[in-house]
């Protein structure tokens, strides 16, 4: 979408995108109801919640794959209900999906340019792409030494560099990221939330949608807590700890009940018989999750 | 948080010499075993040294490789096409059946079977994109469907099992001209049909690595989803290579219509297979979206040099098809040894 439809340049406080009491229903399951999200430009939203809260019914909304049936949705304070993602990402809404519609077996600057190709008479510029792909990947702060590698041949938090790169070059003002830590180990989330930073210095408007309210505190500035279908907590960061988010997404009460119920659990203890290896394992750095996506 | 911390630079990805990455191309494979299966025959039998017979062998590979670059180009894309095969000879009958049938122009006959190539390329990839069925199944269908048709066809018409001849019809020197002549190159006589494999070859080429087509092709094949997503037109660029599948068939099948007068009916069977191999041994994924066009014509070469190389050795020709299993296999076999290698994965 490199000719974005001209939009009128949101003024001041002005939100770009506004869910007024939002709301969709299958049938008679209402899978979301009465959400009130204002998402401005330069800000990150982080939409929290547990599964089946209803955080994928208010990305597809969003996004363009869902009609809502209740309440409205306003695009630089015009109403609009948007019947394909064609029609939200011409608006500027781009939304990078858990999987980033990255094609793994084409080069870097293909899937860059995927659907957006430079051409030069007939044919494509080669050139241009690559230079413009390893500009743009560069401003993101990512190098990429070759970018004739094929995408699936990068490590998980690179993959999501490259969509929200993307998403920034050809023209989004909200951008929609759907738990893109959720399958990163430590280092490569913390790659991805600086992007995340950088996509809101560019003056973006960013709906993060995680489960992680550690992941989410880093780097948002509204929080909006999902349960069951309902906004259970909308709250700007100053009026938040990161305890308290952890404890509400967790879902409080039922946080107690869960400690109370493995207090007499004690974490120390093994099973008789076993002995714990002490050794090896304390040399090293402090134990991370799991990389795996760096072996995909 | 504004501040980004630079991470230590990874060292993990070097730059790749340049040798692997020359090696990590798809159609390397195929070169190797190109000339691997070269140096056999040079040494095993004599006749396949006279340089006279190049002609004859690069004619023998031309057959399969026109057909082989489309379905390359319909494997990346993704898909597959079975009734790659009967389609040539539907291709060919239907341009003599027309033109002897109403005693017309042999160029009217050779335009409506353009023309229902193109149709049947389409419907292919119609049917798949309404069925949502795997293309397999839906050519596996065509296939059947065209196999009958050529056979009742001709039995209607030309009442038997190949179609009449038309040397005496109007335009039938101009036909043949176009699609069944040949040229002499210093001592080697070269038939038209392989400039058209190497026209072919060099357009579906370009297209594929220079053109935004070419992007897409690969994307559609990659992860469809994902293309439709960014905005691809996934649907018009399956059925675009369906339709090119049925150009080569109409190629082809002129070519085959004219150099032998007639065609018979039952002709083409099992060829889509030979294609597929040929693909296959260029470098295409099964899979889709990786693969060769440069690589698929080579693979063709390879069919071609065995045929007659095997004649020309003189062993027993029922070992061709043998020889084709072997080549597959193993020719699949040194693809994903050299892309590993040269991936250093």
């Amino acid at each position: 979408m490199s000719t974005v439809e001209e939009t009128v340049a949101p003024t001041g406080d002005r939100p770009v995108l506004e869910l007024e009491n939002c709301g969709k229903s299958y049938g008679n399951v209402h899978a979301l109801r009465g959400v009130n999200i204002n998402v401005r430009q330069g800000e990150v939203t982080c939409v929290l919640g547990d599964n089946g809260a209803g955080k994928s019914t208010l990305i597809k909304i969003i996004s363009g794959l869902h009609e809502y049936t209740e309440g409205s949705m306003k695009v630089n304070g015009v109403v609009r209900q948007f019947n394909s993602p064609r029609v939200a990402q011409a608006m500027g809404i781009a939304t990078v999906y858990q999987d980033l519609a990255l094609a793994p077996l084409m080069a870097v600057w293909r899937n860059f340019f995927l659907g957006n190709e430079v051409r030069k008479g007939p044919f494509l510029d080669i050139p241009t792409m690559k230079r413009v792909a390893g500009e743009e990947l560069t401003k993101m702060g990512i190098e990429i030494p070759d970018l004739d590698r094929p995408v699936g041949s990068l490590s998980g938090g690179q993959r999501q560099v490259i969509a929200i790169a993307r998403a920034i070059y050809f023209g989004a003002k909200v951008i929609i990221l759907d738990e893109p830590t959720a399958a990163l180990g430590v280092k490569q989330s913390g790659v991805v939330l600086k992007y995340i930073v950088k996509a809101r210095d560019a003056g973006l408007g960013v709906i993060f949608i995680t489960h992680n309210p550690h992941h989410a505190y880093l780097v948002g500035n509204h929080f909006i807590i999902l349960k069951l279908g309902r906004v259970a907590l909308d709250a700007h960061r100053d009026e938040l700890t990161l305890e308290q988010l952890t404890g509400e997404m967790a879902g409080g009460q039922e946080l107690d009940e869960l400690s109370h119920e493995l207090a007499g659990a004690d974490p120390g203890k093994v099973v008789e018989g076993h002995e714990v290896e002490r050794g090896a394992v304390f040399d090293r750095e402090p134990a991370a999750a799991p990389d795996h996506e760096e072996r995909q | 948080m504004s501040t980004v911390t630079t991470t230590p630079a990874d060292d993990r990805v070097g730059t790749r010499s340049a040798a692997s990455t020359v090696l990590a191309r798809p159609e390397v494979g195929a070169l190797i075993g190109a000339i691997a299966v070269a140096a056999l025959f040079f040494a095993v039998a004599p006749a396949f040294r006279s340089v006279g017979n190049v002609g004859t062998i690069l004619y023998g590979s031309s057959t399969i490789g026109i057909m082989a670059v489309v379905v390359a180009l319909l494997m990346i894309g993704g898909e597959f096409d079975l009734s790659a095969g009967v389609a040539v000879t539907t291709s060919g009958l239907t341009a003599a059946h027309t033109a002897w049938y109403f005693g017309l122009n042999v160029w009217a006959g050779v335009g409506v079977a353009l023309l229902m190539s193109l149709a049947i390329g389409a419907f292919n990839g119609w049917l798949l994109h309404k069925t949502g069925l795997p293309s397999f199944l839906v050519t596996l269908g065509t296939f059947f469907v065209l196999q009958g048709v050529n056979l009742a066809m001709t039995r209607v018409i030309a009442g038997g099992v190949s179609s009449n001849s038309l040397n005496d019809l109007d335009g039938f020197d101009s036909a043949k001209a176009v699609f069944a002549s040949s040229l002499t190159l210093g001592p080697v006589e070269v038939k038209i049909p392989v400039i058209y494999w190497f026209l072919l070859t060099v357009v579906a080429a370009v297209l594929l690595l220079r053109s935004r087509y070419g992007n897409w092709i690969f994307a559609v094949g990659g992860d469809s989803a994902a293309a439709r997503a960014v905005g691809v037109p996934v649907v018009v660029t399956k059925i675009a290579l369906f339709m090119g599948v049925g150009f080569g068939a109409w190629l082809l099948g002129m070519h085959l219509l004219f150099e032998y007068n007639n065609l018979q009916s039952g002709q083409g069977v099992g060829n889509e297979f030979i294609y597929i191999i040929a693909a296959v041994i260029g470098g295409c994924l099964l899979t889709g979206g990786y693969g060769s066009i440069v690589g698929a014509a080579v693979g063709a070469l390879i069919f071609g040099m065995t045929q007659l190389g095997i004649t020309y050795a003189g062993w027993n020709p029922d070992w061709f098809k043998t020889f084709l299993g072997v080549m597959l296999i193993s020719s699949v076999l040194v693809n994903m040894y050299v892309k590993r290698k040269a991936e250093g994965r």
